[in-house]
């Protein structure tokens, strides 16, 4: 039974949603109320995280789920962009009439299967929270079920997921056929010599993987899911799985295969590159800024991966504190678009933004910012994450891996600056509703400051992360 | 020293751009936004010039140096002055007030963002000379992309947005390399402050590359020949003042680099690829020098010859020699001013007639009297008449060069007399003749403001022309000390090879 106190933040968010459900069914119109309640209960599930991430490593149920700084830290961050997410998103899906009081519990069931995915220490704990939190992201994308792209966009994350589970669910067989054991620790322990299996298991597992982080080859569903959900569920997409797969990549390479760094050090590092190049090329001719923040993302993803590829502490570190950069800019830029509205319509072409600075000079200042930072200019807090990681990777000598990702923010850096010329040298349209909700308006200051202002205090990330040490 | 002083130059900018952003516009003129900027940066100024004085100019040193912890204990914010750029930080102070004195006359929009934009500007060339860090100073280095973005692509002419993409990507992309060397540069030595790195020293078998890649960002910003092609359009598209800030200042970022770390921290690869250096510094003299002779369009004219002197520079620093260096710092600063009054020269007349093609224009000296004489002293600067501050960077130069390779003096030599030509004729086409568009006529001669800011500029232009000893004063230790380094460790590495 004491293992139970451990894993109070899971068993909290259960009976939350649970709760919440009864609630939602017995009283009527009460949509508000569960989401209000639903995000109290994230900030509760915050302090609670919190007040456990001063524990030592700690393995529970039989060494099937584990505590350790990597899952705190990963938790809290996911956790906490999460709340941002429901401050932001809440006014949008009042707007769009999708305030149902399935959206939140949607939501919490999701980020409780990811903190699943992120304790695991076991092919079947793993398994059971991608699922969960995948199920939840299905009904979320086709969420706004009138709209023809939203339902499309959910049918099309379903049956690409699903190809992508079957491929890992194989791969985690092959794996557990060679190994003999489903507990990373144990997978570790009797893979050390090389078998042909195995090998087949990784590959297999990171294609699943991979999928899920949208790094390319696998990256076909991001722009169309980006596009079609409701944007509230968008911006969801952009940090929360990417959140929980990053951290799941690193649990995989590092613990169960992390004998076998030679066999997937060529594929992450091939999958680093492409997402890169592809990312930043393919940007260039979007219209839509849902679609081209979803090839930004799988750019970025790039970038994250690279600091995997280095098989080291510093660059394990590196990807981590990248993805906290990255999920800060994405809050700022989808406060933005949710910023575009007039008359109870949202906007989000980048031909919506033209001449936008000349009405809403502090809005178009602020997502000045996050382009830049997005393009990696310094002093702002994007060039710090690249930063870093570039250290890791320039740090085991992969020049080649470097030189094409700095010159892939070249190419990346031109539809940024496309969207920065939008807002700022052509001619104005027509003015935005200029109220907003606090909420909305506090996360843009938040994460605005928090880019502008990183580079006075750049090492405060990274000296938290610096206790993640994987190898 | 405990007050932090150059600190204080560098952040003084940014908080006065703060103050700017609450200040409210009085019936949309924003006079208090644009007294407030004047303000700050003569303050600034001052600051600088005070700096000068109490520095003590025969010692080797960096001075006034500020190191404190700030990427989690690795890489400290480090910044200190020796006696080259303290010079590059006083024109930058100097260069900035002039800015914004003239902005009324070109920017009709937005003067708020524009005085913003300057100042954090100014913040990050004030940065860029006083780094000790080749963190720091990549960081100044890039940032000060994003303000000129801004100034080019929101004020400038029709083609802005080609012309700011142009600059902004192809600094960039030669950027990045200096990043990769710069991090390569920690991994080899364990460190990235240029003192120490200085006195360690950076292996022979990795200084090629790494050369190579610091060369391809300063090459873009130089700008050099073949990669000077962003210089044009981003001159003739800016707006008067962006132009100034452009030529004045940023390229001489590149130039300061050279000095400061292409030579102080590649010794042996500087010897390899000296030859490199003097063929696209010839080429960029000759060469763009016969282009600046063809331009129909003021502005391209003088950007082209920017890229000609600044061949002059890279071929100076180039020669490793005590006057080439000197000369070539001393040309810096000389083109500085004197692009800096050029630019503002013909945003004078393109202000009254709105059109930059030289054929538009003649017979000015009738009409507009001061202002031909202004223009005059300009003009003769640029083409290095004696007395001048043009003709003792170009000697000096040249000088440099006679010593080291008597055919590249020569051939640069050929640049001197091609600078005078496009230069007179030039003048010729503009001050002189007959006034063959009649609408000159009703052109009105200097206002004030344009006295003021022209007249500070030839006052430097002349003085230092006559007597150039406060600058060469400050330089020549530094120089010295440069020369005696790089001396030191070729001779080092010819040892070792033995």
């Amino acid at each position: 039974m004491e293992n139970f106190q451990y894993i109070l933040p899971e068993i909290f968010i259960s009976i939350s949603i649970m709760l919440f459900l009864l609630v939602g069914v017995f009283k009527k119109n009460s949509a508000t109320l569960i989401y209000n309640l639903s995000n109290i209960s994230l900030v509760i599930l915050l302090a609670l995280i919190i007040n456990l991430s001063s524990l030592d490593t700690i393995y529970l149920f039989d060494n099937s789920y584990l505590i350790d700084n990597l899952s705190n830290y990963m938790k809290i961050i996911l956790v906490g962009s999460g709340i941002f997410v429901m401050l932001t998103g809440s006014k949008y899906i009042q707007v769009i009439n999708l305030n149902k009081i399935e959206y939140p519990i949607l939501i919490l069931s999701s980020i409780l299967g990811m903190m699943i995915m992120i304790s695991s220490n076991d092919l079947i704990v793993f398994y059971m929270g991608l699922e969960l939190q995948s199920l939840a992201l299905y009904v979320l994308a086709s969420f706004n079920r009138d709209n023809l792209l939203s339902t499309e966009s959910g049918l099309k994350y379903f049956v690409l997921s699903a190809l992508s589970s079957g491929l890992l669910l194989y791969g985690c067989s092959l794996t557990y056929g060679f190994s003999e054991t489903t507990n990373f620790d144990q997978i570790l322990i009797n893979s050390t010599e090389f078998n042909y299996g195995t090998t087949f298991g990784i590959v297999f597992i990171l294609v699943g993987l991979a999928f899920k982080i949208s790094a390319v080859p696998f990256h076909m569903w991001a722009p169309d899911v980006y596009q079609g959900s409701p944007t509230s569920v968008t911006l969801f997409f952009a940090i929360l799985p990417k959140i929980a797969a990053l951290s799941v990549f690193i649990k995989f390479l590092y613990t169960p295969f992390a004998n076998m760094n030679d066999q997937w050090q060529t594929i992450i590092v091939f999958i680093s590159i492409a997402s890169m190049i592809f990312g930043a090329v393919a940007a260039i001719g979007q219209k839509n800024l849902k679609r081209l923040i979803a090839y930004s993302s799988i750019s970025h993803m790039g970038y994250a991966l690279a600091g995997l590829a280095t098989v080291s502490n510093q660059g394990i570190q590196s990807s981590i504190t990248y993805i906290s950069i990255y999920l800060v800019m994405n809050l700022a830029f989808f406060s933005c678009l949710f910023m575009l509205k007039r008359n109870d319509k949202y906007y989000e072409n980048i031909e919506d933004l033209s001449g936008l600075s000349k009405k809403h000079p502090i809005l178009s200042f602020s997502l000045l910012i996050v382009l830049f930072s997005l393009a990696g200019i310094p002093p702002l807090a994007g060039f710090f994450a690249k930063f870093y990681v570039f250290l890791a990777v320039i740090e085991q000598s992969m020049y080649f891996l470097a030189i094409v990702g700095l010159l892939a923010t070249v190419v990346a850096a031109f539809y940024y600056l496309r969207i920065i010329k939008i807002i700022y040298f052509d001619p104005e349209k027509e003015e935005y509703e200029t109220s907003h909700n606090l909420g909305l308006k506090i996360t843009l200051a938040i994460s605005t400051i928090f880019i502008l202002a990183y580079f006075i205090y750049p090492s405060g990330i990274t000296e938290i992360v610096s206790k993640i040490i994987m190898i | 020293m405990n007050f932090p002083i150059l600190s204080s130059l560098i952040l003084l900018p940014s908080i006065g751009a703060l103050f700017i952003l609450f200040t409210k516009s009085s019936g949309g003129k924003y006079q208090s936004s644009k007294y407030v900027a004047l303000f700050i940066s003569l303050a600034n100024f001052l600051l600088s010039l005070y700096l000068w004085y109490v520095f003590d100019k025969n010692s080797v040193d960096f001075q006034f140096v500020e190191n404190r912890e700030w990427l989690s204990g690795f890489i400290n914010y480090k910044v200190g002055i020796d006696g080259i750029s303290i010079l590059f930080v006083i024109l930058t102070t100097f260069i900035t007030p002039i800015c914004i004195i003239s902005v009324n006359a070109t920017i009709k929009s937005r003067l708020k963002d524009f005085l913003i934009a300057i100042l954090i500007m100014e913040t990050f060339m004030i940065g860029v000379f006083c780094s000790l860090d080749l963190i720091v100073f990549y960081l100044f280095f890039e940032a000060g992309l994003i303000p000129m973005f801004l100034i080019i692509g929101i004020w400038g002419g029709e083609r802005r947005v080609y012309s700011a993409f142009k600059f902004f990507l192809y600094t960039l992309l030669g950027s990045v390399l200096m990043l990769v060397a710069i991090i390569s540069i920690y991994w080899i030595t364990g460190t990235t402050d240029v003192e120490k790195l200085y006195e360690l020293g950076i292996r022979a078998e990795y200084q090629n590359l790494l050369w190579l890649a610091f060369f391809s960002s300063f090459a873009v910003k130089t700008p050099m020949w073949p990669v000077h092609t962003w210089l044009p359009d981003a001159h003739v598209e800016a707006p008067t003042v962006g132009s100034v800030l452009l030529a004045a200042i940023l390229l001489k970022m590149a130039g300061y680099g050279f000095i400061r770390f292409s030579i102080g921290l590649f010794p042996i690869a500087s010897e390899n690829f000296t030859m490199l250096v003097y063929i696209l510094s010839l080429i960029a003299i000759i060469y763009t020098s016969l282009v600046a002779l063809m331009q129909e369009d003021m502005k391209k004219l003088i950007a082209y010859s920017s890229v000609a002197h600044m061949g002059f520079v890279t071929l100076g620093i180039f020669t490793m020699t005590q006057q080439g260096i000197e000369g070539s710092i001393f040309q810096m600063i000389s083109h500085g001013l004197v692009s800096a009054a050029l630019f503002l020269s013909v945003g004078v007349v393109y202000e009254r007639h709105h059109t930059r093609l030289i054929n538009k224009y003649g017979g000015l000296v009738s009409i507009m009297p001061r202002y031909a004489i202004v223009f005059m002293v300009f003009t003769l600067g640029a083409l290095g008449l004696p007395g001048t501050t043009g003709f003792i960077g170009e000697f000096l130069i040249l000088m440099g060069a006679f010593e080291k390779n008597i055919l590249v003096a020569m051939i640069a030599s050929l640049g001197v007399i091609l600078g005078a030509a496009y230069m007179l004729w030039l003048f010729k086409r503009v001050v002189f003749g007959e006034i063959i568009n009649q609408e000159l006529k009703s052109m009105k001669d200097l206002k004030t403001f344009e006295i003021i800011t022209l007249s500070a500029l030839v006052i430097p232009i002349l003085f230092f022309g006559f007597y150039p000893e406060p600058l060469m004063n400050s330089i020549e230790a530094s120089v010295e000390n440069t020369l005696n380094m790089y001396n030191f460790d070729l001779i080092n590495s010819l040892a070792s090879k033995d």
